[in-house]
């Protein structure tokens, strides 16, 4: 691979990149949640037949800012039986991890804070630790709506996590690296082509972890009223709010990277190239939400056990049979074959796929 | 027969993305309004002084009993003198019995619709305020001889059709 690693000019100081790395992600994160949020409500708006906020500047570009602006002057409220302590940390411990994962996801060659050589790893570990911080608010808030919010998240994390890591480690064996830098490398047909069931069970996943609709139960506002955040206000509820659009964004950042082929492509320069990605799969993300209602809760568990659990296992298997016993096949080839298969076990699936047995009769 | 195999998420995607070219159905209140129905029910209610012989038909037509009409009789002219016509709008049930009675076509239903006060008091109208004017024009209802005066309604099926 003749890719250049870093581009000669890079300040070589290990701290000088520390430190530029980090406000980078810190600015980025919080400037492109800031358009995410617009866009999502502009989007989905649009979808819909309305028009989404159109007051603050052009197009309502400031509506988020003004949002900020009016969440920070309101009244932080603790409930009174609430667990304080628990209550004031639950907002930080699910925020902290969510920036800590862009630590590892490379903007462009080399642009990346730490090239972790456990890169992929490291994001499904620690993007697992919000859901610590959403069950401590659950908790913490002593409310029967955030309880149950909270646990329904739990519950969905902790089933889904397994069909998408299972949908990583195909990408895995592929690119041979767990650093996403190198999975990037690898990339030279974007693995959403040669992994076409992998992207989808991982797309399905991810989206059942960060709650977005048609997952969205532990916010479902119809029944649950808020969820876990019911008894937050102020900048702890933003931060929840952060919390809720970085998560979408960490995923649509790991999508790009690692199916979609990160920074590289023809004519832009990289890292815009991975911004113009991001914003596709968040743009899908929508377009999802637009389309899809929630999902009941034990619909929710039974696609995470049933659907994509078998599923991941098998994308696993045909992964690996094709990497160890036809290594030397055309990936253009693999890329056909892996659509139909994936073609055929859907279908199939969907034909055995049936909802637990329902009520009992006594 | 595909439905179930993410055909069926396929079309609801084709749906909303197809949405994306269509025109928005939202009016923006303040600035854009849409013309109510010619025979609309707005939230006030017109009086013609002139048209008006105080025979307090209305009054006794008034489910809820909100007009309060005072009249005396003018002997030169042979007829009643209304000295009192005051109708509490906080409890008028906008029902057009009274407009439907009238003999004398005198009163009628408003067509504009914004007639929020802060106080009660405020909405007790009396006879001036009562008149109708330029911002209180009255509404084709039980009244289809005015009905020409009035602009057409803004249906917004029309606009629907269109494209972004």
């Amino acid at each position: 691979m003749a890719m250049q690693m870093l581009p000669p000019d890079w300040p070589g100081n290990f701290w000088a990149h520390w430190a530029i790395f980090t406000v980078i992600i810190l600015v980025f994160v919080l400037a492109t949640v800031m358009v995410f949020i617009w866009f999502e409500r502009r989007a989905l708006a649009i979808m819909q037949a309305r028009l989404g906020p159109n007051r603050a500047g052009p197009f309502g570009i400031f509506q988020p800012v003004a949002d900020a602006l009016k969440v920070m002057l309101k009244e932080d409220i603790v409930p009174a039986a609430g667990d304080k302590i628990v209550h004031w940390l639950a907002p930080v411990v699910a925020f902290v991890p969510v920036l800590m994962v862009f630590a590892v996801v490379p903007f462009q060659g080399g642009a990346i804070l730490a090239d972790l050589n456990i890169g992929i790893l490291y994001v499904v570990a620690i993007s697992s630790v919000t859901v610590v911080g959403v069950f401590m608010a659950g908790w913490a808030s002593n409310n029967k709506y955030s309880l149950l919010g909270a646990m329904r998240q739990v519950a969905s994390v902790v089933s889904y996590e397994i069909p998408v890591v299972l949908s990583v480690v195909g990408v895995i064996l592929l690119a041979g690296s767990l650093s996403l830098q190198q999975i990037v490398l690898a990339q030279d047909i974007p693995f959403i082509l040669l992994q076409p069931l992998g992207f989808l069970l991982f797309f399905i996943g991810a989206l059942a972890e960060i709650n977005r609709t048609p997952f969205d139960l532990m916010e479902a506002d119809s029944e649950l009223v808020a969820g876990f955040h019911i008894e937050y206000s102020g900048m702890k509820f933003a931060l929840f709010y952060l919390v809720e659009y970085a998560e979408a964004l960490v995923i649509s950042a790991i999508v790009a990277t690692i199916f979609l082929g990160g920074w590289r492509g023809p004519f832009l320069p990289p890292w815009l190239w991975f911004l113009v990605k991001v914003g596709l799969v968040f743009f899908v993300i929508v377009w999802i939400r637009a389309t899809l209602p929630r999902v009941r809760i034990d619909q929710l568990m039974a696609l995470a056990w049933k659907f994509l659990f078998p599923l991941a296992l098998l994308n696993l298997l045909i992964t690996a049979v094709e990497i160890l016993v036809f290594p030397a096949v055309s990936p253009w080839v693999l890329v056909g074959v892996n659509i139909a298969i994936m073609i055929v076990l859907v279908i199939l699936w969907s034909r055995l796929f049936k909802l637990g047995g329902g009520r009992v009769n006594v | 027969m595909f439905e179930r195999y993410g055909l069926g998420i396929a079309k609801g995607l084709s749906v909303t993305i197809r949405h994306l070219l269509r025109r928005p159905v939202t009016t923006q209140y303040p600035e854009q309004r849409l013309n109510p129905s010619r025979r609309t029910r707005g939230n006030e209610l017109i009086w013609d002084k002139g048209k008006c012989t105080g025979c307090a038909t209305c009054a006794r037509t008034c489910p809820q009993g909100v007009i309060h009409i005072v009249t005396s009789v003018e002997l030169e002219e042979n007829k009643y003198k209304v000295e009192k016509f005051e109708v509490d709008m906080g409890y008028c049930i906008f029902c057009g019995l009274c407009v439907e009675a009238c003999p004398y076509d005198a009163l009628f239903l408003g067509y504009a619709y914004e007639r929020a006060r802060y106080r009660r008091g405020e909405l007790v109208r009396d006879r001036e305020e009562l008149l109708a004017s330029e911002e209180r024009k009255p509404s084709a209802y039980a009244r289809p001889q005015i009905a020409a005066t009035l602009p057409k309604q803004t249906l917004l099926l029309d606009k629907d059709r269109g494209k972004r």
